[in-house]
């Protein structure tokens, strides 16, 4: 824009050959000064990306997260045979490994405040990295469009502190 | 259809402008967004392009019609019936209601059961039939029919343009009819390429989808881009700076814009690696965006830019396409493409790109060219405030839908609770949105106005320098008198008489002496005249086989698929009775021109209009091809139920048939052509080739015969599908034999009229080659297991 704007306001133009212009305006400006902004952008974004990635880690707790129309189901690595719906019980400040599918139609596993979205897809396994660092209720929802139930298809994460993550474990709290 | 659009996405606002609307429920704004998306992409924005295209593109080159006039009217008829049954489907509640990319399973028959899906499937795949005939017409048309001297270096800026989209067309278009077909066999015939208990996956979809529907960006953006590089230069009173640069932008745009499809597929866990990719293709398309921008900005600055309207929203189309695309760059980023993945931020994103970079320069572009299509002078001030309501209203609109995406607001949703705390920056998106929407329909006013009452103007009242301005206006439908010869990039500007020597017939071809309408034909690279083409008078043909191929594709909505068989029967005989009117029972030797040369008609060349269109055709066929053998591997790598239990192999009779027959389908059509440049019948070489039709049919049916049950298995019915496909193929060029049969006993061929039996020559080598390749890439798995 503020390119655009001195062009209307010069009367004569300056008298200047082809090839220079094309040196200034295409060389420098149309090749050279996105490529580095670009190349600088990306390098950054797959760094960040990188550490979003599940790794290897020595306190990872592993939860399943199985979608429907309009449901979600969560289960536990920690607490085998036990299914809670509509909630996703996790311990604050560990990572944990959430294990995502579909039963039906394409949704999306998404907690704003922990972490980006993954889609759950049937037939398929996506794995997604979230961690709390406090304690607390976030909210998540599906994030694929997936028929008229869709504005309603959202659940709660429950983040526990260890001692109620335990009790949550042993099953004395829902 | 952008009216009818733009009242659906009014519609929207209107919902979305306080919460808890009640002013629909979600299975009517399920509907309504779906085709806001649908008609906007595939009924207004590709449609109106080639409309703008098919009408000026011959004055632009300076010859006298698209190489196939009656082409661009079945493409029209079929467009105008496909788009009709959409908004028929509309209006009674039928529409389709699962988003404008339709992922199954959603759109599977077990999720979606109604024919709403149907209706998306079978209407916008007819429509994208005449998008594919307008495609090969385009590509033609510019490669062959241009002025004699308008070399490729010389060509119009947008004929470039235009040429790099149709060719995109060609490639993109059919990956998504063939995800298309496999839906619509999936729901029909309850073949399972998507039901992932049955070896299918709904992925295969989204791949296929998008690699339709990225480089579908570039196509809608691509044409837009051509009128700005064409009107900027003229209203810069200079000439383009970087023609060559430009040209190359436009090709490195198209080329990268088919590595870019994973981009809309982030978050559907593919590893990061693949993911880096494909974010670095992403952000890569902003350098030649970049290129030919500020070769634009350059050409304003070596030029003394006036400030008609055109220019005003040119500028308009500056300031919306460059956030556009920096919004683009950021979501080209995969982390924060994972938190704002299908919010509002994407809409604003889309809305910014296709908006600002497509309707603003398409505006400019209408204002343009107005004195061409009315011949009159704008002279009410009408447009420009619509201007000042459209941009503005716009920015408003679409700055809040940004925000409100940030905040989290995911898309689709068809209304959100006032704890949300989206309700004010909703209600000032719909307002900007009722004010963008008041601007475009002054628009509407503005040009209906002008047309009907403004004065009388002059013949290039911008003082352009291409040839579409050289002719009377508003131009008249043969556009030029005589095809003149051109030395320059600017042929106005080297010479200011030449209008006049083109209507006083200086030109080739100027006086109708044969009695019917004819034109040059051209070398595609130096365009030295070679041919004389006689383009057909004016004929119902088209009209009657749209309708005719309407019913081929809308009859199985009803499960009428005897009535859509015997339909197809019709258009097969409509085809050839179109063809049938073109060639000559006699050779007529070489033709006066004018200006001193004579040349052969194109009836008397081996390398006749028809052949090139089959040429352009194949290569969409191919792409078709290549997409159907990419799903196979698709699915035999990625999905969850392969590989299958048992596979088919092949006995020794069948792969000798297969053989036998591709080489008798690659041999006969040759031995027909040397023959009749011997002046001998060409019956044996004819024979042979329908003998190894028949052979390769025989081998693909073997498939069908050793796996009878296309519904078991994703792999069985690909099986079905490939048969299919050679089956198909191996009958066109059957028909194709027969026909050039017919045509030699009716004495329409001679040592010089070979040019149909070429013609079938290249159907019979696709069908043979992709007849062994597809067969090879069934049983090979089986002969190896």
């Amino acid at each position: 824009m503020a390119l655009l704007l001195p062009a209307f306001r010069r009367r004569e133009p300056r008298a200047a050959p082809d090839d220079r212009r094309q040196r200034l305006w295409l060389w420098g400006l149309g090749l050279a000064f996105p490529s580095v902004v670009l190349a600088t952008l990306t390098g950054y974004g797959l760094v960040v990306g990188e550490r979003l990635l599940p790794h290897a880690a020595s306190d990872l707790v592993t939860v399943t997260a199985e979608a429907r129309q309009w449901e979600w189901r969560f289960g536990y690595a920690d607490r085998p045979g036990q299914t809670t719906e509509n909630v996703l019980h996790i311990p604050a400040g560990r990572p944990v490994d959430v294990q995502i599918t579909s039963l039906d139609v394409i949704h999306s596993f998404w907690v704003p405040r922990l972490a980006g979205k993954l889609d759950a897809i049937p037939g398929h396994v996506n794995v997604l990295r979230i961690e709390a660092t406090r304690p607390g209720t976030y909210r998540g929802l599906s994030a694929e469009f997936s028929g008229e139930g869709y504005l309603g298809h959202t659940f709660r994460v429950e983040a526990h502190d260890p001692a109620s993550w335990g009790a949550f474990l042993r099953g004395d709290a829902p | 259809m952008f009216a009818l659009g733009g009242v659906l996405a009014m519609l929207i606002r209107a919902q979305l402008a306080s919460p808890h609307s009640a002013f629909m429920g979600p299975e009517v704004y399920n509907q309504v967004f779906t085709m806001h998306g649908t008609v906007m992409m595939f009924l207004f924005a590709i449609p109106f392009f080639e409309a703008m295209t098919v009408y000026l593109l011959p004055g632009m080159l300076g010859t006298r019609d698209m190489a196939y006039p009656r082409l661009s009217a079945y493409g029209f008829w079929c467009y105008l019936i496909g788009a009709a049954t959409m908004v028929v489907a509309l209006v009674l509640g039928l529409a389709p209601a699962d988003g404008w990319f339709m992922y199954p399973p959603l759109t599977s028959t077990e999720y979606s059961p109604g024919i709403n899906a149907d209706v998306w499937l079978l209407a916008i795949t007819f429509i994208e039939v005449s998008a594919i005939a307008a495609a090969v017409e385009v590509v033609v048309t510019v490669l062959r029919y241009r002025a004699a001297g308008m070399s490729l270096s010389r060509m119009p800026i947008f004929a470039w343009y235009i040429l790099v989209v149709a060719v995109m067309i060609l490639t993109a278009f059919p990956p998504m009819i063939l995800g298309s077909v496999l839906l619509e066999t999936e729901r029909a015939l309850d073949w399972p390429f998507f039901q992932v208990d049955k070896g299918g996956d709904a992925l295969l979809w989204q791949h296929l989808f998008w690699l339709f529907g990225h480089p579908e960006v570039y196509i809608i953006f691509l044409p837009a881009a051509g009128m700005i590089a064409t009107i900027l230069p003229v209203m810069a009173r200079t000439t383009l700076l970087g023609y060559g640069w430009v040209v190359g932008a436009a090709v490195s745009l198209a080329v990268l814009s088919f590595g870019l499809w994973v981009h809309h597929m982030f978050t559907t866990g593919i590893p990061h690696m693949g993911l880096a990719f494909f974010s670095a293709a992403s952000t890569l398309v902003a350098v030649p965006t970049a290129v030919q921008i500020f070769a634009w900005i350059g050409t304003l600055w070596k030029g003394r830019p006036e400030l008609h309207l055109p220019m005003l929203w040119i500028l308009g189309f500056f300031a919306t396409f460059v956030i556009g695309g920096l919004t683009g760059v950021m979501l080209a980023v995969v982390p924060f493409n994972w938190q704002v993945h299908d919010t509002h931020f994407v809409v604003a994103h889309l809305h910014y790109v296709l908006i600002g970079g497509y309707v603003f320069p398409m505006v400019a572009a209408v204002y343009y060219f107005l004195p061409i299509i009315t011949g009159r002078t704008r002279f009410f001030k009408l447009g420009e405030v619509a201007f000042w309501l459209v941009v503005p209203g716009f920015h408003v609109t679409f700055l809040a839908v940004h925000l409100v995406g940030l905040l989290g607001m995911r898309r689709r949703i068809w209304t959100y609770a006032p704890e949300d705390g989206w309700a004010i920056i909703n209600l000032v998106a719909s307002v900007g949105g009722f004010v963008t929407a008041i601007g475009f329909a002054l628009i509407v006013v503005d040009i209906a106005v002008n047309a009907a009452v403004a004065s009388r103007g002059r013949r290039n009242p911008w003082g352009a320098g291409t040839l579409e301005w050289a002719t009377a206006i508003p131009s008249p439908s043969y556009n030029v008198a005589s095809i003149p010869e051109v030395r320059g990039r600017y042929p106005l500007h080297d010479d200011p008489e030449i209008a006049v020597r083109i209507a006083r017939g200086e030109g080739y071809l100027s006086w109708p002496t044969r009695k019917r309408r004819e034109t040059l034909v051209v070398g595609t690279s130096r365009a030295e005249p070679l041919q004389v083409a006689v383009l057909p008078g004016n004929d119902g043909l088209p009209f009657v086989m749209a309708v005719a191929t309407a019913v081929v594709f809308l009859a199985p909505l009803w499960d009428a698929y005897r009535t859509a068989g015997v339909a197809l029967l019709v258009v097969i005989a409509l085809a050839l009775r179109w063809a049938w009117s073109n060639g000559s029972t006699r050779d007529e030797g070489p033709l006066d021109a004018g200006r001193g040369t004579s040349l052969p008609s194109a009836w008397e060349v081996p390398d006749p209009p028809g052949w090139w269109g089959s040429l352009f055709l194949l290569l969409a066929d191919a792409t078709m091809f290549g997409s159907l053998l990419f799903g196979y591997a698709f699915l035999w790598t990625v999905a969850p139920a392969w590989p299958p239990a048992s596979y088919v192999a092949p006995g020794l009779l069948d792969v000798l048939l297969a053989l036998v027959g591709a080489a008798a389908l690659a041999a006969g059509p040759r031995l027909a052509a040397r023959a009749l440049l011997a002046s001998r019948g060409p019956w044996i070489g004819l024979l042979v080739a329908l003998a190894g039709a028949g052979a390769l049919t025989a081998a693909a049916a073997s498939i069908w015969a050793a796996r009878p049950d296309p519904t078991s298995h994703a792999y069985d019915a690909t099986l079905w599908l490939l048969g299919g496909f050679v089956a198909l193929h191996t009958t066109l060029a059957a028909i194709i034999l027969a026909y050039v049969c017919f045509r030699v006993a009716a004495g329409y061929a001679s040592s010089v009229r070979i040019g149909e039996t070429r013609i079938a020559q290249l159907w019979c080598d696709f069908a043979g080659s992709t007849g062994l390749v597809a067969l090879a890439a069934a049983w090979l798995p089986g002969v190896f297991a």
